[in-house]
């Protein structure tokens, strides 16, 4: 178990570097062109453009500049190029937000999804499962931002009511009751999608179980249909939906919930990461997706080994 | 006198499908008695499995519509309620399946399975149950019961599983066992094992026994009573004895002449029924096997009733060929095929 | 009874051809995708959401036709000093703007509740009165928001379509190599898909979308043009490779175990012939199935990055630069962002039925009451 660990540990941080250094590619070797320019702006004399290569380090082969780029991340010393704000400072800052959205959100989509699921595969064929697959098919189906935009619209700005707020985040630790109101809209715009999602893989997760022998083996057992549902059917269909839950719910809150925050301007830190992407701005970037690739390979990790407690086939004996 | 236990009345049980009605059961009927073992014999799509799953009344669904009565100790199964047959599963009737592996959940432990067996109809508590359960191991013939109450389906070996099964489906003292092919995924030498062992717990049970299996091998030594089905219809039915020394229908006889035996002359070939299974949608008019049998002449587009034609009190069969005839003719193919021309 | 003078006079054929004509038919083995054919064929909700789909196809490639006959103008043409006739009043195309209540568009006084400043409003939604031009009303430019619906759907399905088919026919390609040759080259491979698994999909895409966006792309002898909308597509064809291929990966690493992939091999098969002609076709019903799938969610990603600046680059219209262009307005023109959305919502709905659909037909299992 043990090595196990060390392995799946070692890996992880394999991949976090080989993470960093393709942001480093993506932003510094594909576009081409000359990223002093690009800094120094429309109006920039050719001095100021050579003064910002030099004191950026962008005449050094790019290999220094990667290795540079690494030592100021863990140093903690990373610096946008635009603002000049420490953009672990700024990742710190987004994160209570960020927090508070991704958890809330899961909470809801994980009970909602599971519901759903059951009670879809439960009634199947019946007009319950019929209205529900309807719901979670256009659930999926709707952009998450444009949900969000639409939401605001009817629920904040005035098309049907101005019962939310329009945006924007407020600590818990300033006001729990309007923590819990700005968040309201983002968490179930958020969720929409993963309950229609997740309802859906459980629905088929579930009807296909109830084929399996074992059931047919706990229903000659003479178990009631509610023990076999929930000791049989359920415990082999929920490990699957175990496994999504931990990687989505690691890349929300590694950033993956940048659409929904920009909508509602919660200045998290997918937020973040969407304002330094539209300038062009490579510290900050490689900041979060550093962060984001730590959350997903984390959870990853832990995915794995809940997996493993939860079916005795896959342990490592 | 032996105490009858069930007594299947022409029981029919057709599923609709998108191809048609599958008249899967088409009128059958036996009775069991206590402490009798019954081989129920014959191919894929013969409906011996699903006469057993009905037994149990685990065919029940949307698209099942069931005929005739299953009297269990004078109770019509068919008619009663689902949350009253639970009651019955298991407690009265138990059944073990072909695949061990799949038919025991992966991830509990064979021990936690037993007592959940147990607990299901007899209200006693956990430490009680597992002691059971482990008494039930040591039965079956798995070493280290103690320690092996607690382990996994995929750390037992393919015979062990099967006896861990047998346990589980005993658990509650069933008066019968239906056991659907448990020999058939298991390798020969374990076969016999397994066979021997059910023999041996029918008597320390007291239980009935109800084998199914499309290998008359299987069910020679230890059952009492033979059954031969064919799409869906009792096609021969005697003491085992009479079936295996005098069989009267050609498909019997095509099913003893694909066993190789060790007792009589080696033939060039096995005899191999040509043809395939009729359609349980369009079954043939007449005579359901006279598409593939050799001897089959114009009576046979007459459906013969399952009647005694021999001597012999209690041996019924499904053909119209003479007695006579039939023991002439039939060596050819029990024996094989040889390379002297017929 | 009568009794047949010797054995022969029944043989196999004889018995056979009796068997058909009393009706007894013989069970007739039916092929896996003919089966799945018939259980589509009788899915009448999925082939009306097939149908939907080809509908909304249609009607964007018929972008120009409305664009000339109904609206009359093109999707780029700003108009804003024009006037519409609707319903017998000439109404600007866009109007004045000043302090407005932004609920009523009446003039209100500043520092009021509800009143904000508007640059200018254009014009909402004629519906049927007026003419055909700007049905669905005019964008902050003045231009035609129906007809760069129209043009926009036919951007946004060319980058999903096309997206969807690169990465399918990638996934395939790396899943039958990794699966097949497995040892190192698997290793790579998985490592590969891993790598871009601890990526957010949408962070990725919208990194190497801003980035290419820059100066296009002009590496491996390709030179595109950083307006082009071949960026988003092969941005977001990249983007889900892993997501197609680790499945397939391990579909194509179980059948490798099984007997007729080793008969294959013992009989000199080429690994080229095996990955194509024994592996690939048995992965096929799961590739049919992402292919449609996938297409949905990369009509998604496609309008999410272009909200975002990171896809399709203005003045092109997609349906996701189409909201973007409408948020600002949302208030007052709701229907420049609804529109669009709606549009996304239909064809990644009727998309994702047929998928559905097709995943029942090729792989039944839910217990469904059978009419008879």
């Amino acid at each position: 178990m043990l090595t196990f660990l060390i392995r799946r540990v070692i890996g992880a941080a394999l991949v976090c570097l080989a993470v960093t250094f393709i942001v480093f590619v993506i932003f510094i070797v594909v576009p081409g062109g000359d990223p002093a320019q690009r800094i120094a702006g429309k109006n920039a004399t050719q001095q100021n453009i050579i003064n910002i290569r030099h004191s950026w380090g962008f005449d050094q082969p790019f290999y220094v500049q990667y290795w540079d780029m690494l030592k100021k991340m863990f140093n903690g010393d990373l610096v946008s190029y635009t603002s000049q704000q420490n953009v672990v400072g700024q990742i710190v800052q987004g994160m209570p937000a960020t927090f508070s959205l991704t958890i809330g959100a899961g909470i809801i989509w994980l009970f909602f999804g599971i519901l759903v699921g059951v009670i879809s595969a439960v009634t199947a064929g019946r007009l319950s499962d019929r209205l529900i697959t309807v719901f979670a098919l256009i659930g999926i189906s709707m952009p998450v931002f444009w949900l969000g935009i639409v939401a605001r619209y009817y629920f904040a700005e005035g098309g049907i009511a101005t019962v939310f707020p329009d945006g924007e985040y407020y600590p818990i630790s300033q006001n729990p009751a309007q923590w819990f109101w700005h968040l309201l809209l983002p968490w179930v715009v958020l969720a929409v999608l993963f309950i229609g999602f997740y309802g859906r893989v459980l629905r088929g997760n579930i009807l296909d179980a109830i084929n399996e022998d074992y059931v047919r083996t706990a229903k000659a057992k003479g178990l009631s249909p509610r023990r076999i549902l929930i000791k049989h059917v359920l415990r082999t269909s929920l490990i699957p939906i175990v496994t999504l839950f931990g990687l989505d719910f690691a890349g929300v809150l590694g950033g993956g919930a940048i659409l929904t925050e920009t909508v509602f301007d919660l200045h998290g830190v997918g937020q973040y990461a969407a304002q330094s992407i539209n300038n062009f701005d490579l510290p900050p970037i490689m900041g979060v997706t550093m962060y984001g690739a730590f959350f997903i390979v984390t959870f990853s990790v832990l995915v794995d080994l809940f997996y493993a407690y939860l079916d005795p086939r896959i342990r490592p004996s | 006198m032996a105490e009858r236990l069930l007594d299947v009345e022409d029981l029919a049980v057709h599923f609709a499908t998108e191809d048609g009605l599958v008249r899967a059961v088409d009128g059958v009927s036996f009775g069991l008695d206590r402490g009798q073992v019954l081989g129920i014999v014959g191919e894929s799509g013969s409906g011996k499995s699903v006469t057993a799953m009905t037994l149990m009344g685990l065919t029940r669904g949307v698209n099942a519509k069931f005929e005739g009565a299953v009297r269990y100790q004078g109770k019509d199964l068919l008619q009663i309620s689902d949350r009253e047959m639970q009651d019955y599963r298991g407690n009265e009737i138990g059944m073990i399946f072909q695949d061990p592996m799949t038919s025991l959940n992966p991830v509990y432990r064979v021990g936690e399975q037993i007592v959940e067996a147990i607990r299901a109809h007899d209200h006693v508590d956990r430490r009680r149950a597992r002691r059971r359960a482990v008494e039930l191991l040591k039965q079956v013939g798995i070493p280290n019961p103690e320690s092996r109450v607690d382990d996994f389906p995929h750390q037992f070996s393919g015979g062990m599983r099967q006896r861990a099964m047998i346990a589980m489906a005993l658990s509650c003292n069933p008066a019968i066992l239906i056991a659907d092919e448990p020999t058939t995924a298991l390798d020969v030498t374990i076969q016999a094992q397994i066979i021997e062992l059910i023999g041996r717990l029918k008597d320390d049970f007291d239980s009935a026994v109800i084998m199914i299996t499309h290998d008359l091998g299987v069910v020679a030594d230890i059952a009492d009573e033979i059954m031969v089905m064919y799409a869906g219809r009792v096609v021969e039915r005697g003491a085992t004895r009479d079936v295996f020394y005098d069989p009267q229908m050609p498909y019997t006889w095509g099913l003893l002449g694909s066993i190789p035996r060790l007792d009589r002359p080696r033939p060039e070939r096995l005899y191999s029924i040509k043809g395939t299974p009729p359609s349980l949608i369009n079954a043939p008019r007449g005579c359901k096997f006279r598409p593939r049998c050799p001897h089959a002449f114009d009576k046979c587009m007459e459906e013969p009733k399952l009647e005694q034609r021999v001597e012999t009190a209690g041996h019924l069969d499904r053909c119209w060929l003479d007695v006579t005839f039939k023991r002439e003719h039939r060596d050819a193919m029990i024996a094989g095929e040889s390379t002297e021309a017929a | 009874m009568a009794q047949p003078a010797t054995e022969s006079e029944f043989t196999l054929d004889t018995a056979a051809e009796l068997a058909r004509e009393e009706g007894g038919h013989e069970i007739r083995g039916r092929s896996p995708w003919f089966l799945a054919w018939r259980r589509l064929r009788r899915n009448k909700i999925a082939l009306a959401a097939l149908l939907l789909f080809f509908l909304i196809v249609i009607a964007c490639l018929l972008a120009p036709v409305y664009a000339h006959r109904v609206a009359d103008t093109g999707p780029n043409a700003n108009h804003p000093l024009d006037k519409v006739n609707v319903n017998g009043t000439q109404v600007s195309v866009l109007s004045q703007g000043g302090y407005l209540n932004k609920k009523t568009l009446q003039p209100c006084s500043t520092g009021g509740n509800d009143c904000k400043l508007f640059s200018s409003i254009p014009i909402g939604p004629t519906w049927v009165s007026g003419g055909g031009h700007f049905v669905l009303g005019a964008d902050s430019n003045g231009r035609d928001v129906a007809v760069r619906l129209l043009y926009g759907g036919r951007v946004s399905l060319f980058v999903g379509v096309i997206s969807s088919a690169i990465c399918v026919i990638l996934a395939i390609v790396l899943a039958l190599v990794a699966g097949y040759f497995g040892g190192w080259i698997d290793f790579v491979i998985t490592r590969f898909f891993d790598l871009f698994f601890a990526f957010p999909a949408v962070l990725l895409g919208i990194a190497l979308g801003s980035a290419l966006a820059i100066n296009g792309f002009h590496h491996f002898g390709l030179n595109i043009g950083s307006g082009s909308i071949w960026i988003p597509t092969l941005v977001i064809s990249y983007v889900l490779i892993p997501y197609v291929g680790r499945p397939l990966r391990g579909q194509v690493l179980s059948l490798r175990e099984k007997e007729f992939i080793e008969a294959a091999i013992s009989q000199g098969a080429s690994p080229l012939r095996i990955m194509f002609s024994e592996l690939l076709p048995n992965v096929a019903s799961s590739v049919l199935v992402f292919f449609t799938l996938i297409i949905a969610n990369n009509i998604v990603l496609e309008a999410a990055l272009s909200f975002l600046g990171a896809g399709v680059q203005p003045p092109t219209a997609s349906w996701g630069t189409l909201i973007s262009d409408g948020e600002t307005l949302i208030v007052t023109r709701p229907w420049l962002s609804l529109a669009p959305g709606i549009a996304i919502v239909l064809t990644v709905l009727a998309l994702n039925v047929f998928g559905d659909g097709l995943r029942d037909a090729l792989d039944p299992r839910a217990k469904v009451r059978v009419e008879h």
